[in-house]
């Protein structure tokens, strides 16, 4: 362990993928970027109009370019019909390409710019045609003012690819996103210095060529070469992975970017790896991508609760008993997408209310019915969407409750402010951590007006096809029951004695926290 | 021979040589001169095609060079101009057999050519190596004129090759490239708007004026009486800076 959670193997797999990414999208800008520079240095009209659109697609934030990218080449893979993966290394790849490409090209042009006329002249003169003069005279000139360019894009490129993780690419971004979401601050410092170190030693390296280029010393220039090539050799070499020797194609594992997801992703990737699968993950995947990427391939298996899937994919709008919906999705998923639901994991995280158990039982609140009652001696504290959400609208329309008071609060300061009685009532996930740590209670909702959010695996349809995957994933269907499931939130959210979500895992799995620390 | 017909050339509607006819003879020394904008670098360039002619014909030995591959044309006449340009990243070696190069020969009649050259042009033999940044003035010119060389050309075009240089170094090289000319029987077309050199020079003196031809004459016959009092002018100033010296050498 380097620190906290965060393993040697780990780094150095993620390091890895994030050198091969940027280092692809970098030589992938300089091949379009340098015949681009030389066209709009020689050809003055369309010089103006290429600069600007390359500018004007710098200016669009990384993460909104990178998850432009994902309709695109759906709709792209639609469209032509050929099997192009829209998630993962492809548009990462094209999106840090583009951001590549604006030094690029720039330094590109005002290298071939700079070049003396009395140099250009003499070119002509001696009977130069124009491709001799490009590779004899301008590209040779040129070459450390667009080696800075390309030094300039690469520094960039490093950087941003951290944020390829929101579109299922790995990256060292996995560390940053992933230890934000659980508060995990060495994991985000780990992921913070591998990338600037990267950057920093990448750009070291092509400060030796450039300066090689700039002095003509052959020497440095060979040195410089060598040590590039080095680290390109390093970002193609195989990792030493224990499993790496099995053969057979890697499960790729979705997760979606908050605790739980984390740590049911590494329950799955343990089962299977015990079944001897290789595994890989693509975390922090944004709730629509998710889906998506299942139905299309781009991942094998992943979680996600059944009135997500009841709403946003089958776009219905009314709320069944939870059995129903279950056997709804069950069917329609598999009809329409080919997607398998194999079954509810045993715990739901819906929305609910909670407070504090000891008021509740002073008060005498069960039910929602039950809160109605007394809810005009109460105050609510809401997270900051609740109110505007139609659960929310359902609850008023099936209970009518007039609280006192009712406010919203991010979820931090919602909790704070149940627990220091400036609340009574707050809106909650029904699997979230705080409601076993803080014992609090939830309320029952016998008007059924909030909708069931189980907890559902998900498989795409080669994984369903696989029945030794199906078998390994089996028993985790109806196994985490709520209790539980809040254990393990409790133990990777909280800021004392933290679990990994790794150890999270293997505690859900065989009641066992191994390796604390 | 080299043969002008009717040249015309216009930068943005301005006309910069206006109905040129001229011939050249093959060996011959021909110097253009004239004040500064008239016309003679333009009238230079078209030689070689770097200045694309408007109206009129040039032909070389009875070929018209419009129809010529200008690659090839080029590479076939010497070109030394004031800038000199020589090639930064590339040895003296390498500029000077760049023509060759460009021409595909092999790399070991190279090395023996430039070696040749630098002969030619008086220059040590361990200069090969340097780069251009690496030399004065002087020997930078020497290895512009060794490249201009290399290829054979029967025709070299000079555009003001030694402006740059110092009056002694400007002296020595004007002297050497005379002799050049002579033993290897070149045809050969100076700019300048140095008079004195003109005429000290050339076989053949050119004054050029507004895109016109404004005399052509051999320098004996220019200092006897040009008919023009442009040039009468000139050559007075080149004639009264000598005088003067004379006198100040005789102590009057
Ligand atoms: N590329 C060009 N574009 C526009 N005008 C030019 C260009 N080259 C030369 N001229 C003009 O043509 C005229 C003749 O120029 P040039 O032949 O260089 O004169 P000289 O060599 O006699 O000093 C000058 O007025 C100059 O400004
Ligand atoms: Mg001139």
């Amino acid at each position: 362990m380097i620190g906290g959670s965060t393993g040697w193997a780990e780094l150095a797999g993620l390091a890895q993928a994030h050198l091969l990414l940027s280092g692809c999208a970098v030589i992938l800008a300089v091949l379009a970027g340098v015949p681009l520079a030389i066209a709009a240095a020689h050809g003055r009209r369309m010089r103006g109009p290429l600069l600007a659109v390359v500018g004007l697609m710098q200016t669009i934030p990384g993460l909104a370019l990178l998850a432009l990218f994902y309709p695109l080449l759906l709709v792209l893979g639609r469209a032509s019909g050929l099997a192009i993966p829209a998630l993962g290394f492809l548009p990462a790849l094209l999106a840090l390409c583009v951001y590549a490409l604006l030094p690029i090209l720039r330094n590109g042009v005002a290298a071939i710019d700079a070049i003396d006329p009395a140099l250009r002249e003499a070119a002509d003169g001696v009977g130069m045609t124009r491709r001799q003069k490009l590779w004899l005279v301008e590209l040779p000139l040129g070459a450390p003012v667009i080696l800075a360019g390309i030094r300039t894009a690469a520094v960039w490129t490093i950087g941003t690819a951290t944020l390829a993780t929101t579109i299922g690419q790995p990256s060292l971004g996995d560390l940053i996103f992933s230890g934000l979401q659980t508060e995990d601050w060495q994991r985000v410092l780990i992921g913070c210095f591998a990338a600037a170190a990267l950057a920093l030693l990448v750009d070291a390296i092509l400060a030796i060529v450039e300066s090689g280029l700039k002095a003509g010393s052959r020497p440095r220039l060979a040195a410089g070469l060598a040590v590039l090539l080095l680290a390109v050799a390093a970002a193609f070499a195989p990792l030493p992975r224990g499993e790496a020797a099995r053969t057979g194609s890697v499960i790729v594992i979705g997760a979606k970017n908050f605790s739980e997801q984390y740590i049911l992703a590494e329950a799955i990737e343990q089962r299977l790896r015990a079944s001897g699968y290789r595994t890989a993950r693509r975390d922090n995947l944004g709730s629509a991508i998710a889906y998506r990427a299942l139905a299309a391939g781009d991942i094998a298996v992943y979680v996600d609760y059944s009135g997500t899937l009841w709403s946003n994919v089958l776009g219905r709008t009314d709320t069944p008993p939870a059995d129903v919906m279950l056997r709804r999705l069950g069917r329609d998923l598999a009809a329409r997408d080919g997607v398998r639901l194999l079954g509810a994991l045993g715990f739901e995280n819906a929305y609910t209310f909670a407070m504090k158990r000891g008021r509740a039982q002073a008060l005498g609140i069960a039910t929602l019915d039950d809160l109605a009652r007394a809810a005009p001696r109460l105050r609510l504290a809401s997270d900051l969407e609740f109110l505007s959400r139609p659960e929310w609208r359902a609850v008023q329309a099936r209970y009518h409750p007039v609280f006192a008071d009712q406010r919203s609060y991010s979820p931090t300061f919602m909790y704070r402010a149940l627990a220091d009685g400036s609340a009574d009532v707050i809106s909650a996930f029904s699997s979230d951590g705080r409601i076993a740590a803080m014992d609090l209670v939830t309320i029952a909702d016998p008007r059924a007006a909030l909708p069931h959010y189980d907890a559902v695996l998900l498989l795409s349809r080669r994984a369903a096809a696989d029945a030794g995957l199906v078998a390994a994933l089996r028993p985790l269907v109806g196994a985490i029951d709520i209790d539980r499931m809040r254990t393990a939130n409790w133990m990777v959210d909280r800021d004392v004695a933290k679990r990994s979500p790794a150890q999270a895992a293997r505690w859900l799995l065989d009641g066992k926290v191994a390796g604390a620390r | 021979m080299i043969s002008f017909d009717h040249v015309g050339k216009h930068y943005a509607g301005r006309r910069v040589l206006d109905d040129v006819s001229l011939t050249i003879e093959r060996g011959s020394f021909v110097a253009l001169v004239g004040a500064s904008g008239a016309g003679k670098t333009t009238l230079l360039k078209t030689i070689n095609r770097l200045v694309e002619i408007d109206t009129g014909a040039i032909a070389i030995e009875g070929r018209d060079i419009a129809a010529q591959p200008v690659a090839e044309l080029r590479r076939r006449i010497g070109y030394v101009f004031q800038g000199i340009g020589l090639f930064p990243h590339m040895s003296v070696a390498e500029n000077v057999a760049l023509v060759p190069r460009l021409q595909g020969m092999p790399r070991e009649e190279r090395a023996a050519r430039v070696a040749e050259l630098l002969d030619l042009v008086a220059l040590p033999a361990d200069l090969a190596a340097r780069h251009p940044a690496q030399l004065s003035g002087g020997q930078a010119q020497r290895v512009g004129f060794a490249r201009a060389l290399a290829a054979r050309p029967a025709i070299m075009l000079m555009d003001e090759p030694f402006g740059a240089l110092d009056p002694v170094t400007r002296d020595e090289l004007g002297a050497a490239y005379r002799a050049l000319h002579d033993v290897m029987g070149l045809t050969s077309l100076i700019v300048t708007h140095d008079m004195a050199e003109a005429l000290l020079l050339a076989d053949r003196v050119i004054v050029i004026g507004e895109g016109r031809i404004l005399a052509d004459q051999p320098p004996r016959a220019l200092i006897h009486g040009a008919g023009d009092p442009r040039i009468e002018a000139m050559i007075a100033v080149a004639r009264r800076s000598a005088a003067r010296l004379d006198a100040l050498a005789a102590g009057r």
